[in-house]
């Protein structure tokens, strides 16, 4: 009975090795046709990252946009790719103690300013008609290429949004709002040109969820930081600058983004985990019904990363270097033979001069009307239907010139009356008074705002 | 998606040589046959391709040009002798003992717009060959696919079949040198001259297709974004497959190609490693060196790693000088430039071989496939923009066309109907020419700034903004015009009561 057994022995070992062999060939095959599949069809990403509410006690919507900018930024999308639209100046604003910074933890742990910082819509160019023409591509011809978004069907778009909200509404610049049917709507022409492969939308502002709700085009996820009914809190003050420095959800989402590198393999059912109600005190929701793939298969970096698609290059072309030098067909461009001048300037000296002897003219004849006092405001000779309003010009010096005493001469009485009597100062002193030795020290030593 | 039948007529023409007829022809030569097939792509659009072929036999010139010794020679001394219209192919079978073609090659595709195929003895074979060859040599429903893929759904397609560039109306290219290590090495690209001599012919070739700009810049201290490591058997640096896609993005910050122009924009980077990274090599996935040391990604551009030989002596004075040969380069970058375009030769029956195009970078049918993928994708897009302009125009009741907006919409509508119809009677370039005027003027009417649907509100939101401000004004006034039309109507009727 002996021999038959090694032989059966033998006969099952080989039959598990040749199973255990297929097993990973087709294992592996099949993990291949896997990753194929789940991977996402990108070839760039673009970020839009917007701040839409202005003044100083708004630092903290600021602090939210520069700190996904710089996770985007650290994790290798390029400036070129990134449009950023801060609606206020925060890092050079007067009232700022440590200028050219913004802080996003306290005790000034974090500047998410940085030393290269690149703002396309600024001030007061952030409004909801740019914003739009931004996402649907219609722009006006003159604008420059760092204000528009390049992107093409095989881009992935974050488009990151922050600043005060409401039950279907974003509030831009204080003074006009964005709808969520608008914003649907720009998304759905995005999608009709194919401007995008895949789409993040994430926004930080109170009820949140209602910014989403109405979406309808395909491939779009969303991330909102609060349901519609409850508001989004912010973090930490900061009592030496004075004022918020993040809201929760977006600091606990740059906390999660710096763990990230751009191989890291995290996907976004992390990102959803992000920022429990225990933390948040609102409640972060998302949706994915419009999103083709499986959250589980979408990695951070194919939204916040810029993970290029490589092939490596296997053909060469042959050429012959002996061959003699080539004549190109095609029309070159043809430089400009005639030299370049100035176009005709205005001939300012000859005015003056002109001005100054009409002066001393009776009659001045009537192309030279200006004389004077008015020589000095250069009334061009072409301009002579305008010196109708040197009539005008003497009734304005009557009423400004006394207001403008009147105003001077009540101000200095009102100063001269504060330092008489100290005890009535006409400013409330901050809560942060205790701090600002401390500021005034920083003051001291480092101002450094002179690029805007 | 707007429904779209299109219809792509190819005038092939066959020519049989002495000794090659076969002997189940349906009609003596010569004669005349149309074979369509159609490419449905999804439920509204469908390719119909219709190859007009004329079967006839060869000429006493063209006998004298077949009866050469190679088929390169054949296929140049047959070139001045067919048709040279763009889309047109024509095929020489010669017979099967002819020595034309090598032993083992049954087609052999020439540098221009014909192929030499051998008898298969009888018509199925010869169709066979003939079928496989259009496919090659025009269109497949593959490539059809690819250039409509918008509109196949996309679990037909893998992630990875939009990865060619996009039609568009200029393209970009920059070449750029990237020297981490100056201090090391001085190089020196003549890359004036290259461009002139090796990139200028394959971009004069393609200047059919689209406008090219070239420029080229020095980057110094730009540093990959991956640390290689060290192979202690072959002593060098190794960068494997895996790490590639990192590679690209701390340098792609400081190329500012991108602020040249509207135009894609394709780079090719030239890298020189450090004195102390050297010598570095690219690893595929399964861990061999890549011959050409370069590698390239899709609607981006490539990378070629050129390795310094270490200086003979240890003492050899710093920085070295060193001369780029630039033909080894610029094989690779114009290699990478075909791929990125979509023209390659990998997938191919293995009995068929094809001539290099030499210098000029890509054959004549290789361009016809660009133009016949283009042209199809240029319809397909002036469609869908001006359909889902219609909806947007629906959906906004009061916006406001101007009238360059309706010209632009106008003649979009007309170069489209031109365009489809020359690709039914089979004239590829004025097709394509139509079909690049309907794409811009579509997009430019598409994309008009006045165009914005913020601009125009719709009716529901004017009733809401001024019913509030309207309606407790009139309340009062109608009621008063009541009152004054209710004592009207009682003075009225007041004398026939008083007596």
């Amino acid at each position: 009975m002996a021999a038959p057994v090694p032989t059966a022995c033998w006969v099952c070992a080989a039959a598990a090795l040749l199973l255990g062999c297929c097993g990973a060939a087709v294992a592996s095959g099949v993990q291949d046709q896997a990753e194929q599949f789940f991977r996402s069809g990108h070839t760039n990403n673009w970020a839009v990252l917007v701040c839409t509410s202005r003044f100083w006690f708004n630092y903290r919507h600021v602090a939210n946009t520069l700190s996904v900018y710089r996770s985007v930024k650290r994790l290798g999308i390029p400036d070129s790719h990134i449009v950023l639209m801060l609606a206020d100046d925060m890092a050079c604003n007067p009232r700022n103690p440590k200028p050219a910074t913004v802080f996003s933890h306290k005790n000034m742990e974090l500047n998410v300013y940085g030393d290269d910082v690149e703002v396309d819509y600024r001030s007061y160019e952030v409004t909801v008609e740019n914003f739009l023409r931004v996402l649907t591509g219609r722009i006006p011809p003159s604008t420059p290429r760092s204000k528009r978004l390049l992107s093409d069907d095989r881009s992935n778009i974050l488009i990151y949004m922050t600043g005060h909200g409401g039950n279907g509404f974003l509030k831009f610049q204080d003074s006009e709002e964005i709808t969520n049917v608008e914003l649907a709507d720009a998304f759905e022409q995005m999608w009709q040109k194919r401007r995008y492969n895949e789409l993040l939308f994430i926004i930080d502002t109170c009820q949140g969820a209602s910014m989403y709700e109405r979406f309808y085009s395909p491939n779009i996820m969303a991330l909102a930081s609060s349901q519609v009914g409850e508001d989004s809190l912010s973090h930490q003050p900061d009592l030496g600058i004075g004022v918020h420095l993040m809201d929760r959800y977006t600091f606990y989402v740059l906390e999660f983004l710096e763990e990230i590198h751009p191989a890291s393999q995290t996907n976004m059912n992390d990102l959803f985990q992000v920022c429990p109600k225990s933390l948040c005190v609102s409640t972060p929701g998302h949706r994915t019904d419009l999103f083709q793939r499986d959250p589980q298969n979408v990695l951070i970096t194919d939204f916040f990363g810029s993970v290029r698609k490589v092939e490596i290059t296997t053909e060469t072309v042959s050429l012959d270097s002996d061959l003699a030098g080539f004549e190109s067909k095609l029309p070159k461009d043809e430089l400009a033979t005639e030299p370049l001048k100035y176009a005709e300037q205005l001939p300012v000296a000859q005015i003056i001069h002109q001005a100054l002897m009409s002066r001393s003219q009776q009659k001045p004849p009537r192309e030279q009307q200006h004389s004077g006092l008015y020589g000095v405001l250069l009334l061009p000779p072409q301009l002579h239907k305008f010196s109708s309003l040197r009539n005008s010009f003497l009734p304005m010096f009557l009423f400004i010139f006394p207001l403008f005493f009147c105003a001077a001469y009540s101000f200095i009485f009102i100063s001269c009356f504060n330092l008489l009597s100290p005890s009535s100062m006409l400013y409330v002193p901050s809560k942060g008074a205790v701090q600002t030795q401390q500021s005034l020290q920083f003051l001291k030593r480092n101002r450094t705002c002179s690029r805007g | 998606a707007a429904s779209a039948q299109l219809q792509l007529a190819v005038p092939v023409a066959v020519v049989f040589a002495p000794g090659s007829v076969p002997g189940d022809l349906p009609r003596p030569l010569p004669f005349r046959d149309v074979q369509e097939m159609e490419i449905s792509v999804n439920l509204r659009t469908s390719i119909t391709s219709r190859y007009e072929t004329v079967y006839r036999s060869t000429t006493a010139q063209e006998e004298a040009a077949l009866n050469v010794a190679t088929a390169q020679e054949a296929d140049a001394a047959l070139c001045p002798l067919q048709d040279a219209s763009l889309g047109s192919l024509t095929v020489y079978v010669v017979p099967e003992t002819s020595s034309v073609l090598p032993q083992g090659v049954s087609v052999y595709v020439g540098k221009h717009r014909s192929a030499l195929v051998r008898a298969g003895g009888n018509l199925a074979t010869l169709r066979t060959r003939l079928r496989q060859l259009t496919q090659v040599m025009s269109f497949a429903a593959s490539s059809i696919a690819t250039a409509l893929s918008d509109r196949v759904p996309d679990s037909q397609l893998g992630p990875d079949a939009r990865r060619h560039l996009k039609s568009s109306l200029g393209y970009e290219i920059t070449f750029s040198l990237l020297n981490p290590d100056p201090k090391s090495h001085d190089v020196d690209w003549d890359i004036e001259d290259a461009v002139n001599r090796y990139v200028q012919p394959v971009l004069d070739k393609l200047s059919l297709v689209a406008n090219f700009s070239v420029d080229s810049q020095i980057l110094y201290y730009a540093v990959l974004g991956v640390t290689p490591r060290f192979d202690k058997e072959t002593s060098s640096f190794i960068l494997s497959a895996h790490s590639l896609p990192h590679v690209i993005n701390p340098v792609e910050a400081r190329l500012g190609s991108s602020a040249a122009s509207l135009y894609p924009v394709l780079n090719f980077l030239l890298y020189v490693p450090e004195r102390s990274h050297s010598p570095l090599y690219i690893q595929d996935k399964d861990g061999a060196p890549v011959s050409t040391n370069a590698f390239h990604s899709p609607r981006w551009g490539g990378i070629m790693v050129y390795n310094v030989e270490a200086p003979g002596s240890p003492q050899a004075s710093l920085p070295l000088h060193v001369d780029v040969d630039m033909v080894r380069v610029m094989e690779v970058f114009l290699a990478q430039l075909r791929l990125l375009f979509g023209l390659s030769r990998e997938e191919l029956p293995p009995d068929f071989l094809l001539e290099s195009p030499g210098n000029e970078g890509l054959a004549d049918w290789e361009l016809d496939r660009l133009l016949w993928a283009h042209t199809v994708e240029n319809i397909a897009t002036v469609s869908t923009t001006l359909t889902s302009l219609a909806q947007l125009l629906d959906k906004i009741g009061n916006i406001v066309i101007k009238d360059d907006v309706a010209s632009e919409v106008y003649q979009a509508v007309a170069s489209a109907q031109s365009a489809m119809a020359e690709l039914a009677t089979g004239h590829l370039h004025s097709a394509f020419q139509a079909s690049k005027e309907a794409v811009t003027s579509s997009e430019r009417a598409f994309f008009d700034p006045s165009l914005l649907h913020l601009l125009y509100f719709p009716d529901d939101q004017k009733f809401a903004i001024y019913i509030p401000l309207f309606l407790p004004m009139a309340v009062p006034i109608l009621l008063s015009l009541a009152k004054i039309v209710r004592e009207a109507r009682q003075r009225k009727k007041e004398p026939t009561k008083m007596d």
